[in-house]
């Protein structure tokens, strides 16, 4: 379906895991319109888990205004090296995608 | 003579009645989504937002901190926004950008063993003041930041 995430999560000394998430997503906010003058239909992402071990890390609601191709960065503890990661989001026409890393 | 229109009446008034509920949501088939605030989406203030979220106001806090946000954006479309809150029980951080058609941008819902702070990136259709809303213990607490905009970000 969509294009990958690009995930990366890795844990420091003090046990506190960082992960990037870049998503690849147009984000159309519903105000722009096409060369024809119609407008262009809301299309973005509403909702974005993260998860490890079976645990949820950080969910959000997002709204239009997140920029296209969305970046996030979150912190968390509890992980360790080679432990999975997933990330999934849901859009407003309910597609989704979920991917996942290694902890390095 | 009257009964077939009385018949035919009457179940073409039931029909009617199914799709006037239908349209008005009420039978809503399964669909993917999950919650959505969707009141909270389309608020125009600040207080309309923590109204949207439960809340009755919010208090201004200076353990709210934007980090590695910039004071002057030369891309409206990709504003780099980071909150930390430092503010103990932390649970949900919120991006709200005042001069948007819709303020609400993003809301993130901390778990307890999760930092609270996060970055993304949001789009800004012109300057405008930026509030990092966060509920802690049940309270809304916010702090603002004046961002310039020179190329606004919402297209068209």
């Amino acid at each position: 379906m969509a294009d990958p995430m690009r995930i990366r999560a890795s844990v420091d000394a003090s046990g506190v895991t960082e992960v990037k998430v870049l998503m690849s997503h147009e984000m159309e906010t519903g105000q722009r319109k096409d060369a024809q003058g119609k407008t262009i239909p809301a299309w973005f992402i509403q909702n974005v888990t993260a998860t490890h071990n079976n645990k949820t890390v950080l969910s959000a609601e997002w709204g239009p205004a997140v920029s296209k191709n969305p970046f996030l960065s979150f912190k968390f503890k509890g992980a360790q090296k080679g432990d999975k990661v997933q990330v999934t989001w849901v859009d407003n026409k309910g597609d989704k995608r979920t991917d996942e890393t290694t902890v390095n | 003579m009257n009964s077939g229109r009385r018949e035919a009446l009457k179940t073409g008034g039931g029909l009617t009645l199914l799709t006037l509920v239908a349209a008005a949501g009420w039978l809503k088939p399964e669909a993917a989504h999950a919650d959505w605030n969707k009141a909270a989406f389309e608020t125009k203030s600040l207080d309309d937002t923590v109204k949207a979220f439960g809340g009755s106001g919010s208090t201004p806090s200076k353990d709210i901190a934007f980090v590695q946000t910039p004071d002057i954006a030369e891309n409206g479309a990709v504003v780099p926004i980071g909150v930390t809150s430092s503010i103990p029980k932390t649970e949900k951080i919120a991006i709200l950008v005042e001069k948007n058609p819709n303020v609400l941008a993003a809301s993130f819902d901390i778990p307890p063993g999760t930092e609270p702070a996060v970055t993304t990136r949001v789009k800004m259709g012109q300057s405008s003041n930026v509030y990092a809303l966060v509920k802690a213990d049940g309270k809304y607490y916010v702090a603002q930041k004046e961002i310039k905009v020179t190329l606004g970000g919402c297209g068209g």
